[in-house]
């Protein structure tokens, strides 16, 4: 899980400063600007599809990055990530609808209820680790689901519940092109949040707690608290996702928040890397591309002997849940520090282009 | 009150075959310290592959069950030496991930294979009911319950006196110990997996008769994490009384919610709720052993 650094030979730290900084020089920070540029210029020249799947990766890579401080960052393991999301996407909706909170407030809002939700199934969290942390998440989750089909004031039961779209001074982000924005936004800040909050002690507690709990304990780090806010944090991630989900689709239905997705998000820190904050995006966009990939694919072979014998047009939907568990299969066995791993092993490799060895 | 009765009747034929479930879980993880995500899978598979055989193939079902059988233990050991063997000494979190994309990926297969429909299986008995102490019961579950005790009683007489048994408890006890003893760890994993598919198969098989086949068989591996909680994850004891214990407590939960609360849905949260209340009071439950970190 501790993906090993590389770091070229000579370059030594001299202050913790300059250990813990976000961009390592200054090339580093201004690639990283002008990707956030080029994507502010997407909505001009991207059409309606690929601008769908880009917001997407943006609420999701937000609930993703939850579950990687709480799996990657702290250790613990959560097969509940997706009820949490769904609590968020009907929390905003609800805040919105019955409270009467603008969409803007209700948003964070959301964040706020469910952490208060995630720190209620995180008590136990608080004295289980590993196995047993994973089953009472999966405990969780099963409760929650439960939970949407039947509170109808809050969900609005098997209906589903409608949500507004996103308004500020009177301008409403209800369209892909506007709505894109909204989620760069969302996603930038989340992530910068996430950057700092893994360089001050907080963070370092969380690692340490990962690495080896009882020297963590005996270093004067409260295990109890740390696990907890961990699971805090993870939970307000996935509700801020959620709630974005929620004002983007402007519709939530109680079926969508199932055990498979939760296992998605599980696979989109794997694949991206268990401790990797820019590692998290990447496996999310994996993930949301891997359906389209699978549908191209299946596009490239049709009318082939191939598709005759496995009828692959019909079988899609099982063609792409299986891609889902095979990845993370694939993963885990041949590149378990995940793609963050592998992208530092390509820079690395050219930057001692020829003379690597 | 004959409901009543007759649901406990239910909840514990249901429960013996939690218990076996449960039993062939604990069984993997005593063994290998796995936790198989992918249990409820094995039964899908091994119905499903019985299904087949006696429907495809016109198998009478005394062919087609051994065949089935032997079909899962040739599975188990495959699965064992392919997937899980390279996750030896990885982190719980890639292990219990590893079983999680497992039973994604045979689930999705399964229904690739076979569609997402239930399928009866062709009539085994030949009275489909008998008489019990007064009782309607169909001829399948008391089958059923005689299967149960039957595979429940053959693991106690396996582990008590088998030479390959005992072998496997002094893996589970201690691995470098039992290797020194000239105990092959790598044959008792791969058994361990491949004991563990062939009686998930059979549990698989009982419930396919009863209820068809379908892809809901595989919430059996859902329904197994509180039965073997209450249990103690590491006592095969207590995980036939963790699997009784839940399937009496939900078809209670059923009543008690019809009759007075009508929340709904009660008979497939309860087991859920007594979970999170195990793991706060006992997490190590009622029989296992206390190792368990508490922080």
């Amino acid at each position: 899980m501790a993906s090993v650094s590389i770091i070229p030979s000579g370059d030594y730290k001299t202050s913790y400063g300059s250990d813990t900084t976000i961009f390592p020089t200054r090339t580093s920070r201004n690639f990283a600007i002008l990707g956030v540029v080029l994507l502010l210029a997407c909505p001009a020249f991207m059409d309606r599809y690929w601008l769908s799947l880009l917001i997407q990766i943006g609420y999701l890579g937000i609930a993703a990055l939850g579950l990687n401080i709480l799996v990657g960052f702290t250790g613990q393991i959560s097969i509940g990530h997706s009820a949490f999301f769904g609590f968020g996407a009907f929390a905003s909706a609800w805040a919105n609808n019955s409270l009467g909170v603008p969409v803007a407030l209700a948003i964070p809002l959301a964040g706020v209820m469910t952490t208060l939700v995630g720190l209620l199934f995180g008590m136990p969290a608080a004295r289980l680790k590993g196995l047993y942390l994973a089953i009472a998440t999966l405990a969780a989750q099963y409760i929650l689901q439960d939970f949407f089909a039947r509170a109808d004031w809050f969900t609005g039961g098997t209906a589903g519940t409608i949500a507004e779209p996103l308004t500020v001074f009177g301008f409403a982000f209800d369209t892909d092109e506007r709505f894109f924005y909204v989620a760069l936004v969302a996603l930038v800040v989340m992530y910068i949040i996430a950057t700092n909050l893994m360089r001050t002690r907080d963070g370092r507690a969380l690692v340490a707690v990962r690495d080896h709990y009882l020297s963590a304990e005996i270093m004067g780090i409260n295990l109890t608290k740390y696990r907890t806010m961990s699971f805090g944090i993870s939970a307000f991630y996935a509700g801020i996702g959620g709630a974005l989900y929620a004002h983007y689709l402007q519709f939530v239905s109680v079926e969508g928040f199932t055990i498979l997705f939760s296992i998605q998000f599980l696979g989109m820190i794997i694949i991206g890397g268990l401790g990797s904050i820019m590692g998290t995006l990447m496996g999310t966009a994996f993930m949301v591309f891997l359906p389209e990939a699978m549908q191209a694919l299946t596009k490239l072979v049709s009318g082939t002997a191939i598709d005759t014998a496995l009828n692959l047009k019909d079988n899609i939907a099982f063609l792409r849940e299986m891609s889902i568990g095979l990845v993370i299969i694939l993963f885990l066995v041949f590149e378990p520090d995940g793609l963050a791993h592998r992208w530092k092993q390509i820079k690395a490799y050219w930057k001692l282009y020829p003379f690597s060895h | 009150m004959t409901l009543l009765f007759q649901l406990l009747v239910n909840g514990l034929i249901v429960g013996a075959l939690y218990g076996v479930v449960a039993m062939s879980f604990v069984l993997i993880y005593k063994a290998s310290r796995i936790v198989n995500f992918a249990q409820g899978e094995f039964l899908l598979i091994g119905a499903w592959t019985c299904w087949w055989l006696l429907t495809s193939w016109q198998l009478p079902f005394w062919i087609g069950f051994p065949i089935t059988l032997a079909f899962m233990l040739v599975f188990g050991v495959i699965l064992q030496i392919v997937v899980l063997r390279p996750m030896i000494g990885e982190p719980i979190i890639s292990v219990i991930m590893v079983t999680i994309g497992l039973s994604i990926v045979f689930q999705a297969a399964m229904k690739w294979m076979f569609g997402v429909f239930a399928k009866p299986f062709p009539p085994i008995f030949a009275s489909p009911t008998v008489n019990l102490f007064g009782l309607e019961v169909q001829t399948v579950y008391v089958m059923s319950l005689l299967i149960s005790i039957l595979i429940m009683a053959g693991f106690g007489w396996f582990f008590k006196y088998s030479r390959t048994g005992l072998a496997m408890r002094a893996t589970a006890f201690d691995q470098q110990v039992a290797q020194s003893l000239g105990i092959s760890v790598r044959h008792m994993f791969a058994m361990s997996w491949a004991i563990s598919a062939m009686v998930s198969a059979v549990a698989g098989v009982t419930v396919g008769v009863v209820n068809g086949v379908s892809s809901a068989l595989s919430f059996f591996g859902i329904k197994v994490f509180p039965a073997v909680i209450l249990g103690g994850l590491d006592s095969v004891i207590g995980a036939v009384v963790g699997g009784l214990i839940v399937g009496v407590l939900e078809n209670m939960a059923h009543y008690l919610d019809s009759q007075w609360l009508n929340w709904g849905n009660m008979y497939e949260i309860a087991p859920f709720y007594v979970l999170i209340a195990i793991l706060m009071i006992k997490p190590y439950g009622l029989f296992g052993t206390k190792d368990i970190e508490r922080v």
